[in-house]
């Protein structure tokens, strides 16, 4: 026990960068770009009347006036200022109109009003470079895209783009807002969403677009208080990465594939897992994510399990697993006479070495994060789909005595005294008369 | 040898009818005293969780601010407290994530009414489904409720509904009985024609808890499930969290009667369990001597 104790204070985790405490605050600014088509289509008068960019325009007008302070938000557009035909050209035609930072709002508001459409419909192009103003950091960047035409640039396939960025792992997020849509516009923008993470809205009117366009600015400011740190899981347990006790992971699982990773859970302790894998593109109907925790040995210790038919974001299932000891500072769990919760210390110490990885001596508990996606045949299973690890390790909880012995125990001896002190009296009464 | 002189054996011929009643006395004495030892002690055991103070349920400090704002993700599901008002505006097939926190015995029912885009957008029928998953993203039972409900082209709205189990206050760790800590709520349409995809949509969600401090049963998890801040310590731990000798006492003392029956007896301070306890096992050891004394004695 002392030994085991000894081992796991030594074990310092080097070479995974540590996760990101819970409590430390994240002063980073939610950052948000809004990408706006201003193609020659978006003249169209089909939005009550009103032609698309107008209402776009009125759109931005109501959400510039509506971030927040705290909120760092950009403006692209795209197809604004070439008017040729030049294909080569036009799909070049994307800038930043107003900067990502601390928004002035008269600047970006001039700046809405001077759009005029114009030209071709680079989305692909448009995404990336939304992604390079947004930059790295810690936090979920957005990217909202409105457009009313499917790409007339492709390559790249704007989903491609999208997926890309994704399996980038800079956490960057793609809405979608389709002006009047039709089917393959909205198929390419479910797309790009489903690939990212985020969500897909068409819009009919203004304002349902100014809403919705405020809504995800809003969003922009609750992302994640903890960021995910991204790992990589190997094949085999042997050379799994090491995890901290505590921490959200990300990593990409193909369909079909299985991940190993490692995390140390002394013999007292609870180790608390869950993962989610999301469903980031077409895949077939029926599937199932399986969590398993094993021993260095190979032997299953638990195994959390879901399944699933068609449409979802993620599928998610989680395990707790703990030794057979009780926690250290609660020593009353075995003297309670109850055979199965009192373990003894040998038990205890017998379960917690087959735990023990071989060679390094540390107790270590292997995760297995296994799938049963498939996609369509034929289809690109690409970078694997994005999973999330959550690991926490707390301390085992107690556990209870077997049902109702010691109550029984309670009963049987006060009866056993009861009728050894009747017989004793008895016994003592009858010598007396003897003895008369 | 003065026995046999003193005490006269029944005859069969001599007195059988008493012999009969005595065996009939002692049967029902001792039925009454074992009675009476599984009753009682069970009745300490139903009491032991009882909480000294009262559960800081989340119905107790009541933010009737309507949430406006749903997550996409677990990571950002946004939290709500019970009776708490949810309305959202969302496009159908969003998939949107609340939390709460749980503590133990309570039993939370979820009730939730969308109202469907308009009907001249759509082109069939669309099925919409909440999920609830535990802090460890475990998938929950629903034990009422409708979890799945299909929406024709007329129809207006639609409600969902998921009442959970009881929450239990500790479970093995490879038991999946909902446990204290945090629960995800998801909603999402699982089948719907392509081109109805983004159309616009209000959730509204009402979250309805009944707490029961006694139903909980025995045994102290040493940490809440899930991510979320941290809730105060739970039912029966909330005086003596971990390992104090009450604790412990009371683990011992309660094994089978996991809570269910509680509220026979009032909330007992240990010492006056034990005192209890002592009482029986002396009238326990009373009828054992009683029946000692009269089976050599008829």
């Amino acid at each position: 026990m002392a030994v085991l104790l000894g081992l796991l204070a030594a074990l310092t985790l080097p070479g995974i960068p540590p996760a990101v405490a819970d409590d430390e605050p994240i002063s980073e600014p939610p950052k948000l770009e809004l990408v706006l088509d201003v193609s020659g289509s978006m003249r169209a008068k089909d939005i009550g009347g009103r032609s698309r960019i107008a209402v776009a325009q009125q759109a931005f007008h109501e959400v510039v006036d509506a971030v927040p302070d705290e909120t760092q938000l950009g403006i692209r557009v795209l197809g604004a200022t070439y008017s040729g035909d030049d294909k080569k050209v036009g799909c070049q035609d994307t800038q930043q109109i107003v900067p990502v930072g601390p928004v002035d709002r008269t600047q970006a508001k001039a700046a809405i009003a001077g759009l005029r459409p114009t030209g071709f419909t680079p989305v692909g192009r448009a995404l990336r470079a939304a992604a390079e103003d947004l930059g790295t950091g810690g936090t979920t960047r957005r990217i909202v895209l409105i457009t009313d035409g499917e790409d007339t640039c492709a390559p790249p396939d704007p989903c491609e783009v999208a997926r890309e960025l994704a399996a980038q792992g800079t956490h960057l997020v793609v809405d979608t807002l389709g002006l009047a849509p039709d089917e393959k516009v909205r198929r390419q923008l479910v797309c790009i969403a489903a690939a990212t993470g985020g969500t897909y809205t068409s819009a009919q009117s203004v304002e349902q677009l100014s809403g919705r366009i405020k809504q995800l600015v809003n969003r922009a400011s609750d992302t994640y208080t903890q960021t995910p740190v991204t790992v990589a899981g190997s094949n085999r347990c042997e050379n799994a990465p090491i995890l901290q006790q505590q921490g959200v992971y990300t990593d990409r699982e193909r369909p079909q594939e299985q991940r190993f990773y490692r995390v140390p859970v002394a013999s007292y302790q609870e180790l608390r897992a869950s993962v989610s894998v999301a469903l980031d593109r077409p895949l077939n109907p029926h599937y199932g994510v399986l969590l398993r925790a094993v021993a260095a040995d190979g032997r299953e210790l638990v195994r959390g399990t879901d399944a699933g038919s068609g449409r979802t974001d993620v599928l998610s299932t989680g395990v707790r697993w703990s030794g057979a000891e009780a926690p250290a500072e609660s020593p009353s769990a075995s003297p309670s006479g109850s055979p199965t919760a009192a373990p003894t210390p040998s038990a205890g110490s017998s379960a917690s070495p087959s735990v023990v990885a071989p060679g390094n001596g540390q107790p270590i508990v292997c995760l297995v994060v296994s799938n049963s996606f498939s996609t369509p045949t034929g289809a690109n299973d690409g970078p694997g789909m994005p999973i999330e690890l959550t690991i926490d390790v707390v301390d085992a909880s107690p556990a209870l005595d077997t049902p109702g012995l010691s109550r029984g125990w309670v009963l049987l001896g006060g009866l056993a005294v009861g009728l050894i002190l009747g017989w004793f009296i008895r016994w003592v009464i009858a010598t007396r008369r003897e003895t008369r | 040898m003065t026995r046999d002189e003193t005490t006269t054996r029944p005859e069969p011929t001599g007195r059988p009818m008493p012999a009969r009643r005595l065996g009939a006395i002692r049967a029902a004495v001792l039925a009454v005293a074992v009675g009476a030892g599984i009753l009682v002690p069970g009745a300490i055991a139903a009491a032991a969780p009882a909480s000294p103070s009262p559960t800081p349920t989340s119905s107790a400090d009541p933010d009737t601010d309507t949430v406006t704002t749903a997550g996409t993700s677990f990571l950002t599901a946004t939290t709500i407290r019970a009776e708490q008002p949810v309305d959202v505006a969302a496009s159908s097939g969003d998939y949107l994530y609340w939390q709460f926190t749980a503590f133990a015995g309570e039993t939370n029912d979820l009730k939730i009414n969308v109202t469907l885009p308009p009907a001249a957008d759509r082109h069939g029928p669309s099925t919409w489904t909440v999920d609830v998953f535990d802090g460890l993203r475990r998938r929950q039972a629903c034990t009422e409720g409708a979890q799945t409900r299909t929406a024709k082209v007329a129809d207006t709205t639609l409600s969902l509904g998921c009442k959970l189990r009881q929450v239990r206050s500790w479970a093995e760790p490879w038991s999946g009985d909902p446990l204290p800590g945090a629960y995800y709520v998801r909603l999402s349409v699982t089948d719907l024609p392509e081109q109805d995809l983004g159309l616009p949509t209000r959730v509204g969600l009402g979250l309805n808890t009944v707490g029961d401090d006694e139903g909980g049963g025995e045994g102290v998890l040493s940490a809440p499930l899930g991510p979320s801040p941290k809730p105060k310590v739970t039912g029966s731990s909330s005086k003596s969290p971990t390992a104090s000798p009450s604790a412990s006492e009371s683990a011992q003392a309660g094994g089978t009667e996991s809570g269910t029956g509680g509220g026979l007896l009032p909330d007992l301070s240990a010492e006056a369990k034990w005192i209890l306890a002592c009482v029986v096992v002396g009238i326990v050891a009373l009828v054992g001597f009683t029946l000692a004394w009269r089976t050599r004695r008829p």
